[in-house]
């Protein structure tokens, strides 16, 4: 059984309503990012299947993912956040943040010399884990930082 | 015989209570001596302008992540157009400034005893505004504030230089200061109560900023992206504290920004600035 | 018309590092308006491409979960004083936003 079917089996029960459109997706494995923008990856509401729809689904801890974030975001609507890949072939990097309704924040593919490594500023609606996904060599690698947003006091 | 004596006593007294009582530097030096002693960590004067990020790394990583290449960038830029762009008569904002409007934003807000008023940089350009036939632009609102934002941003570097001399200015700045201590609000909070008495503690998850330092970098771009002045700022804080604010513009905000300005003397200034 | 997009960049050995600033608001499509009470449409850039020399380098996909005013930074090796880096963006409503840069 080849990988992305079992991520289609394992994803299959949690998901509803959007297994077919999964299963569409799945049977184009190893398909480079399609022009059109990844409508799947980006509306996903589970972390999980965001992840899948954007083609990280199978992915292993790496600690070569070097993530950038604060500990506590002063301000929830504008977190900057970067992220470094020292995993040698690395062709491409996501970011998600797990809690927001929709988890899937942004996309990038590196060539032509481009290194793989983002600076960003991303919206977390909550604490929230931040992972960033790295596609390198056709295998997919994960990190996470956990970055607390919490309601101020008096901030404004 | 000795009730006359009493009078003559009282009267001594009164004269030198009054004769050393404290004048707006001694205000200035008392504070920063108690933020000394109270404020967590060994602040240098200097970073005093960056309030309670000064307390919190991560949170100053935070800052200069953002000021490396501000959101509000591009918003600035509305502002120096605003700055720059010719009146109908031909003049300009620089024209009515000294030295072009570069390094003076410092110098304000100053008491003019003629007008017997404080005069804030905002009434600056209004008066700038009116002396040339220009419709004058709302108190602390979007307009102002991009406008001043840019503007005083030609005063980057200097430092905050608020004179107060001669009867009036003094009365003035009593004023603010005594505003800047007086409860308010349902929640019963003076400014005082959170920015001397409690600064460096928190209220919820926000870290209180000092007194000393607050003034020298406004307006400021709220969350990156929303422009508040001072003044502005003042009525987002008396609402948080249910307090019904006053105008912009209204000569408590005015005596207030007097006083709260003098308190950064000497303290460099920066606008705009970053704050969550 | 205002420009919507700045772009720095600095050399740093044979790596040039940029930064790019896009006046976007961003908006998700999940927030309501505070005094009509009716959802913001959604507005947001969802794709990014920058350019060296015309020739891709990064190829970006995003959201609404970027900030508002989207800041990017990335690095290119290779590139050399007098190369151009060019940063093309569109958002969902089809609106472009084009700038580039001479590295100095």
């Amino acid at each position: 059984m080849n990988q992305s079917r079992r991520a289609f089996l394992k994803n299959a029960g949690a998901v509803g309503t959007v297994v077919i459109a999964i299963a569409s997706g799945l049977l184009k494995p190893g398909a480079a990012f399609a022009a059109a923008w990844n409508k799947l990856a980006f509306t996903a509401k589970d972390p999980a299947e965001a992840i899948t729809n954007a083609g990280y689904g199978e992915a292993t801890e790496s600690s070569e993912i070097k993530i950038k974030a604060p500990d506590i975001a002063e301000n929830g609507a504008v977190v900057p956040v970067s992220a470094t890949s020292n995993i040698p072939g690395t062709t491409s990097m996501a970011f998600f943040v797990e809690k927001n309704p929709t988890p899937m924040i942004a996309n990038f593919e590196f060539s032509n010399g481009a290194e793989p490594f983002i600076s960003t500023r991303i919206k977390m609606a909550k604490t929230s884990v931040v992972r960033v996904m790295v596609k390198a060599g056709n295998k997919n690698y994960t990190s996470s930082r956990e970055v607390k947003v919490t309601i101020g006091g008096c901030g404004g | 015989m000795k009730r006359k004596l009493t009078y003559i006593l009282t009267g001594l007294m009164l004269s030198i209570s009054i004769g050393a009582h404290a004048g707006p530097e001694e205000d200035r030096n008392a504070l920063i001596n108690h933020f000394k002693q109270t404020l967590p960590g060994d602040i240098k004067f200097k970073d005093y302008i960056y309030g309670s990020l000064a307390m919190n790394p991560d949170a100053k990583d935070q800052y200069d992540s953002f000021m490396e290449f501000p959101s509000y960038s591009i918003d600035l830029d509305k502002g120096q157009k605003m700055w720059e762009t010719p009146f109908k008569n031909g003049k300009n904002f620089p024209s009515c400034f000294k030295n072009g409007g570069k390094n003076v934003a410092g110098n304000y807000p100053y008491f003019d005893n003629e007008a017997n008023r404080v005069v804030t940089f905002e009434n600056a350009i209004n008066s700038c505004l009116k002396a040339n036939g220009e419709k004058e632009l709302k108190y602390a609102e979007k307009e102002m504030g991009l406008l001043t934002a840019y503007a005083r941003s030609l005063s980057d570097g200097m430092t905050v230089n608020v004179k107060v001399e001669g009867a009036a200015a003094l009365a003035a700045y009593e004023k603010g200061k005594a505003y800047y201590g007086t409860r308010n609000g349902q929640l019963n909070f003076s400014c005082k109560s959170c920015h001397v008495q409690s600064a460096g503690k928190f209220i919820r998850s926000d870290q209180l900023s000092m007194t000393i330092g607050h003034a020298s970098h406004w307006p400021e771009f709220r969350g990156g992206t929303k422009i508040t002045t001072l003044q502005g700022r003042f009525k987002q804080c008396e609402k948080n504290v249910r307090a019904k604010p006053k105008a912009a513009n209204s000569e408590e905000y005015n005596n207030l920004e007097y006083y709260l300005t003098y308190m950064s003397n000497g303290l460099p200034m920066q606008t705009p600035v970053f704050r969550k | 018309m205002a420009a919507a997009m700045k772009m720095r960049t600095k050399m740093e050995g044979d790596v040039v590092d940029v930064k790019v600033l896009i006046q976007h608001p961003m908006d998700t499509g999940l927030m309501k308006d505070k005094k009509t009470e009716k959802l913001i449409p959604a507005h947001f850039i969802n794709q990014v491409v920058a350019t060296l020399n015309g020739k891709k380098v990064l190829d970006v996909q995003c959201g609404g979960g970027i900030a508002k005013n989207p800041f990017f930074g990335f690095k290119i090796k290779g590139a050399k004083s007098g190369d151009k880096v060019g940063v093309n963006a569109v958002d969902n409503l089809d609106t472009k936003f084009d700038g580039e840069s001479v590295i100095a």
